[in-house]
Order: structure tokens, then sequence, then C-alpha cells
């Protein structure tokens, strides 16, 4: 079920990868020619650890309908121990987002290898369909910082 | 004189409403009440005081000023001012509505003219309504300011006595203010508003600051503006006065009389248009008159010192003795150190020996 | 209890052990409070005031204080090193000790311990004496159900005892109520409470967790800047923002709300903070001590959940 005022409405996601496993994942993902929808852009930081809380609202003001950060696995951080914060970080901001009202479905926090090229397309391929059952996020939006 | 029950002033309410913008104080869900734009269903508040003046209708928290978008080879511009309708504010006490006084003079009658503030209040009616109960905070009998409206104030004054409230218009616009009310408002005399203005009197006399003594404050010598500026620190009122000082801004964003404003400018999406926007700006923070070299006004206590010379030397100097403070007591209330100015007052007059 | 306080504090600047004393200024009423620095028995004695109205927290003034007298020292150090080298049997001027007093109320206690291990104040520069709150009860539910009733950090206690049981509150309680709305009731909940706020920053400005020298919102660049919103979204954003870069640093004074001229309740997004970190990552109340990390400076690398359980822990009614 699409829950949007506007017909045309497809999900806007923004996907912050880790630049050494997650974003080459989605490389080795698209070297196997695996799908997942043009919707998703993806942003490539050093460590899960460089996400900034700040960006993730960026994101959802500037219109975004949902926001996953892609990160190495617990344990197998390129900086040893970057995304064992990130992953805390991210706990209590989802938990706090939730609180204020953005629904916790809109945002995501998964681990995917730089072997898993398979796993990185289904992930983006959940995620997606999980937005377009939340619908279009309004409820941060700034009308001044509008894409279209 | 004419008059409405109490108990059926929402007819009134939705007699007006329904027409146009019609404001009135209300209870918000924190026990204090604001302005709040007039629906079936709300309820005139019995507070003495908003949390905020009613100068956020004629001064709005952030106002859109203009918005340009470029076709072609062509700008089209689009001007707000145009969707302003008219509106009624009701509930207005005397200190805002004399704060109305303290903005027009900056802002309509000098040159050039704020055609958005003038704008705003050629579209909007004011009613006041007479204080029956002031409280300690309250000072307005100080600067000659009358909470029990002897004296008449907006475009329609209004009594609330013996459960009735009662209308007198003073402006052309009040009359057709009540004209357009005629239908819900019988006749009445003026004895119990005589009675209830006598009463506010008598009330107001036993106020705390009810005549504290401003009269040498308007026109300072140059010898007691030295005293009071304190240039060169030797009596370090000002430092004292302003140690506390958070620099936050509350008591600039809920006076009646403050009215400094900062523009900006956002672009708008890919199409590229510009929305230019102007917000309240506190003249207690840190960036105000922020230069390219630095700011003049180092510290807090040059930023305070600034303020209240304004509002009690510096204003009246420039218009004709009128202070640029009501008196409404919401500073002394709003402000988290409960730094206010009648200290600052009583300060100001100890140092320049007035 | 005011009496006693005042001849404390005399004694201790007679006898030179501090120069300087930070406490609560009578006004013009009773409720008329404000934060002073006394430095002589007179003034103490005029205008020092220790009521039920004292909900002031002064421990943030002793930043600016303490920075003052460590600038002095500094100062009058490199200029005995500059003068060393122009003459070598100069004679080095003695260093500016100064020491100043500060009465703080148990919960002022912890947000002190707290600017203490992150180094902004100067342990040696003060004087604590840990005074008893004197039934500040019209704080709202901030006051009703303080957790921090114990003091820390003091050189001395007037009035209170060192060693207080820790008590059960139900401070919590309106943070869970809000959990069991639906996402959107919440979202209704907070618009309706953002749209009254004039970004006067008081909150910030008061918080003695708020410290930094630029803030985030100093920025005239970033479309976080200090002035009155224009969108819903700035609005919000202020306080989400600034309720994630105290997060875990809070010692939930309730200041915050105390302050605000709108009364926002502010303090329900910093439990609901404290709230998951105490259930998440184990009980942890911010300044009870100088050696433990609070939660965002550390990690458990085995213990911590994923983040998934944002889900598990939810209490959202259905919506329809």
């Amino acid at each position: 079920m699409i829950m949007s005022e506007n017909k045309n409405w497809t999900p806007k996601i923004v996907a912050f990868c880790c630049n050494w496993c997650s974003y080459a994942g989605a490389d080795l993902a698209g070297n196997n020619r695996l799908e997942y929808p043009g919707n998703v852009k993806i942003i490539r930081i050093p460590c899960s650890c460089r996400l900034n809380p700040l960006f993730i609202l960026r994101a959802f003001q500037r219109g975004a309908d949902g926001v996953i950060l892609c990160g190495c696995h617990p344990g197998d951080c390129h900086y040893s121990t970057g995304n064992y914060f990130a992953r805390r970080r991210m706990t209590l901001l989802f938990s706090m987002l939730d609180f204020l009202g953005i629904e916790k479905g809109r945002t995501r926090v998964e681990w995917c290898s730089a072997a898993e090229g398979v796993r990185f397309a289904g992930i983006m391929n959940d995620f997606v369909k999980q937005i377009t059952e939340l619908g279009e996020c309004k409820k941060l939006e700034d009308v001044r910082c509008k894409t279209n | 004189m004419l008059s409405i029950a109490a108990d059926k002033i929402d007819s009134l309410f939705e007699l007006i409403g329904s027409k146009q913008p019609l404001y009135l104080p209300v209870d918000n869900n924190s026990g204090k009440a604001d302005f709040k734009k007039w629906e079936k269903g709300v309820k005139l508040s019995s507070a003495l005081k908003t949390v905020r003046s009613a100068k956020d209708f004629f001064f709005p928290k952030t106002e859109h000023m203009v918005s340009y978008k470029v076709c072609g080879k062509e700008i089209e511009v689009e001007d707000p001012r145009k969707d302003v309708e008219d509106f009624v504010i009701f509930g207005v006490r005397a200190c805002d509505a004399k704060g109305f006084e303290c903005i027009d003079n900056v802002y309509m009658h000098m040159n050039p003219q704020d055609s958005y503030y003038t704008n705003r209040r050629e579209h909007g009616t004011v009613i006041t309504l007479a204080c029956n109960e002031p409280v300690k905070e309250c000072f307005c009998s100080t600067y000659g300011i009358d909470a029990s409206l002897a004296k008449a104030s907006g475009d329609v004054s209004s009594w609330c006595a013996d459960g009735t409230f009662y209308f007198a218009a003073n402006t052309d616009k009040g009359k057709k203010f009540l004209e357009a009310a005629a239908s819900v408002l019988k006749d009445a005399d003026d004895k119990a508003v005589e009675a209830t203005k006598k009463s506010i009197s008598e009330k107001i006399e036993k106020l705390p600051f009810a005549h504290l003594d401003i009269s040498k404050l308007g026109k300072v010598t140059p010898e007691q503006m030295n005293k009071i500026f304190d240039k060169d620190n030797k009596t370090k009122i000002w430092e004292k006065a302003s140690e506390a000082c958070l620099g936050c801004g509350t008591c600039t964003y809920v006076c009646p009389t403050c009215m400094c404003f900062d523009v900006r400018d956002f672009a708008t999406g890919t199409d590229k248009g510009i929305r230019q926007v102007r917000c309240w700006d506190s003249c207690m923070y840190n960036d105000f008159t922020q230069m390219a070299a630095e700011n003049p006004r180092h510290t807090q206590k040059e930023r305070s010192r600034q303020r209240f010379m304004h509002k009690l030397v510096y204003y009246p100097m420039a218009h004709e003795g009128l202070f640029s403070c009501v008196g409404c007591g919401r500073c002394l209330e709003s402000c988290p150190v409960n730094m206010n100015i009648v200290k600052v007052i009583k300060m100001i007059q100890e140092a320049g020996e007035l | 209890m005011q009496d006693k306080l005042i001849a404390r504090a005399k004694e201790l600047l007679a006898e030179g052990k501090v120069q300087k004393v930070v406490g609560w200024k009578k006004g013009l009423f009773e409720d008329d409070i404000t934060p002073a620095v006394f430095t002589t028995a007179e003034e103490l004695d005029k205008d020092f005031v220790f009521n039920k109205y004292c909900k002031a927290n002064l421990s943030k003034y002793l930043v600016k204080i303490t920075r003052e007298i460590e600038v002095a020292k500094s100062t009058t150090r490199m200029n005995n090193t500059m003068a060393k080298q122009r003459d070598p049997n100069a004679e080095d001027k003695p260093i500016p000790q100064a020491v100043v007093l500060v009465f703080l109320k148990p919960s002022d206690t912890y947000s002190f311990t707290q600017l203490l291990k992150e180094n902004r104040i100067t342990r040696g520069d003060v004087y604590a004496i840990g005074v008893p709150c004197q039934d500040t009860l019209d704080g709202g539910d901030v006051c009703e159900n303080c957790k921090n009733k114990k003091p820390v950090s003091c050189d001395e206690l007037i009035g209170i005892e060192a060693d207080i049981e820790p008590v059960e509150s139900a401070r919590m309680a309106e943070v869970a109520k809000l959990e069991a709305m639906t996402a959107d009731e919440r979202d209704a909940f907070w618009k309706n409470e953002f749209s009254r706020c004039l970004r006067c920053n008081a909150c910030r400005d008061i918080c003695p967790a708020c410290t930094c020298e630029k803030c985030v919102f100093d920025n005239n660049k970033l479309y976080t800047s200090q002035k009155v919103a224009e969108t819903n979204f700035e609005e919000s954003l202020f306080h989400i923002i600034r309720a994630w870069h105290v997060a875990g640093r809070c010692t939930d004074c309730g200041e915050c709300s105390r302050v605000c001229p709108q009364h926002i309740p502010l303090y329900l997004l910093n439990r609901k903070f404290i709230k998951d970190i105490n259930e998440i990552y184990g009980e942890y109340q911010a300044g009870s001590d100088m050696e433990t990390k609070p939660a965002m400076l550390t990690f458990n690398a085995e213990g911590d959940p994923e983040t998934t359980i944002v889900y598990d822990r939810s209490h959202d009614k259905e919506a329809e």
C-alpha cells in the first residue's frame, strides 16, 4: 500500500556506505549485475563511524524518505573500533528519532562485507520495499531545501 | 457603550471569527496563555498576560518578504504583502497596545517606512482589554500607561465587569468592528465600567513599582550620561548587572517594544528561486552587529548596557521622552537568571545621581 | 540555613582561603534570585540569600571564573620566563593563587563533577560546599522525581549528609507515557510543543553540559544558526541536536525546562536518552564519579546489542 498524496511518488533513499566493506560490497553487486532500485543514492564515507547524526537529519531535511547506514561487521572494522561507536550512536539516534515521531522503519543499520554483493542487493531491495510501504516522509522536510 | 454577557462571548467570537481571522489569548498545555487563531471550541484565557506580546501580529517571528524566480530572461517577483488579510486581535492589554506606538514611531513614521509592518498595521483591528488583576511584576503606571483603559487605547477598548463585557470604539476601525458585531451586542450604560476603572486604578497604586521615578531618565545631561555609561569601568555597575546574563535573548523576544530583525536569503530547490525572509534578532547575541573585523561589543556587559541604555535613555532622547519600555513585566517573569529592567532603572538612577 | 552559609563564607574569605564567592543574590521579590559573585563580607551580608527559590545551578559559572584564574597564573608564569631571559637575576613575580567558593545543591554537584571530568574546571581553584535543596518543589516533574539527592565531589557539607540512600523515583513515567503513543501521535505532540519555541537558546545557555567555545548553533552559515526558526524543521532540529550533544553527559538537573520562557518540557528529551542508556548500556548517572566513561565514549564489543533493539524495545500502540 503506497501512502502518498503524490501519485508519482517514488521513495528516495540515502545509503551511507563505509569505504572498505559495504561500498566494496556495492561494487561487487554491480559487477555481478545484481539488480536493486535506482532510487537508492549511495554516499561513500571512510568508516561508518564518520556518520555524524546531523547527516541523517540533513538527508531528511532535503526530502529523503529513508536513510540506511552500511558498515563493516562488528569486529572487522578497517579502523578496528569505528563500527562499535557507530552502533551505539545509531541505536540512540534511531530511538530518539522514533521518540520524536520519525517511524523506526525509516532508518536502519546493516553490516555488509566486501564479499557480500548478493547480501547488499538484498538489503537495498528490502529497505526500498519497507520505505515504499511507509510512504512519503514529510515530518522533517524543509521547504527551503526541496530537491524537486 | 455596548455590551455582551461574558458567557455569551463565544457568539461574538463566532460572528467575527467566521468572517476574518480573529486572534485571542488561549491557554496552552503548559498552563500559560498565548495568542491563537479563533476556531470553534477555543476558549478565551483568563490569564493576565500572554507569554509573548501582541507585537507578533504586526512584527511576526518570521516574515516572508519576497521571492524571486528566474523564468527565461524575466525575473518573477512574488510579493506576499498582498496576501495579508484584515484581522482582529482581541484581549490586548494596555501595555502591549502602547508597545505598538513605540514600534510605530520607528517603522511607520520614519523615512523609509517599513511597508511590511505598515501593511499589517493597516489590516489589523486592535481590541484592548482592561486588566482586572494586575500583578506585582507590572509597572505600566510608571510610564503613564493606564491599565484600566481610562485613556483610549487601541481601536476598541473593552472591560470585563460583573460578568459582562463592555466595548467602546476609539477609532473609525473600531466603530466598523462594533457595527459588524451589532447583532450580538446590546446598549449599556457605563456605571459598571466606571466602577471597574476605579477599582483597577486602586489596585495599581498598591503595586510595588507603580511609580518608579523616571522623570530625569528621559533627559540626562552629558555629565550624568558619562556617570551612567561608566566607560572606564570605574563603578563597575554594568559588570555587576550583567555578570549572570546568559545572552540568550529571551527578554528581547517577549518584549513588546523590541524590534530588531535579521534578513536572510534561501535558495529554494533546483529551479533556483530565492526566498528572502526576515526573522527576529537579538542584541544580546554575540554576533549582533558583527562586522568583517569583529563585533564592537565584545562582551555581554557591553551588550546588556546597550540594550538598557537604548530602552531608557537613547530612545526617549530621540522620541520626545517616550520610553521604549511599557512596564509589562514579561522580562521579569521570563529571564532565566532574573535580571530585569526595574533593577537596572534603580541602578542607573543611583549611578547618575538622578 | 542562610545565616550559616553567609557565616561560613565570611569565615573563609577572612582566612584568605577563598577570594570570591559564587552564590545567589537577592532581588526585588522573594522569588527573584540572580546568581552573583561576591568578593567582600559586606556584599554577602547585604545581598546573599538562600531559600527555596535558589534553583539556579551555579556550576556552569565556574568554567569562566576558573579559566580567568588559570589565565592569570599562566600569564604571570610566562612573564617571569621572559623576564629571566632578559635578566637572569630578575625576581619571579608570585603566581596569583585564587580560589572561588561555590555553593552546590546535590543535583548541581553532579554537573560540577561532569565538568571536572571534562577538564572544563580546574579543581584546585574551587572550594565546593554542598548544601541541601530547600524543597524547591515547584520545579514541576523535574524536582519531584529527582534522583540526585546524594552530593558528590564536595570539599565540605553544610546541612546535608554525605551518605544518602538512592531514591526510587518515577522520573521516567512521563517518558514511558509518550513511548506508548503511536509515532504520529508523538510527532503531533512534539510539533505542538516546538511550535512555541523562540530559539532564544536559554536552554543551551544555562545547560552545564553545553560549554563549547563555539557552539554548532553559533554558525550563521549553517542551517542550524541561532536565530528564530523559519520552518518546523529548524525548530525540531535544534532540540534533537542539542539533546544528542548532551546525551550521556546530561545529569538531569532540569535547568533547561525551568528556564524555557515557553515552558516546553525539554527534560523529556534528555530523560529519554538517559532511559535508553540505562536500559541498553547499563545504569549510568552522569557526573557521579570521575572515572566512568560516558556511554557515548565507550563501547562493549561483545555486549552491545544491534540497532534492531529499537524495534524490540518499542512500546508503541498499534496504529490503526
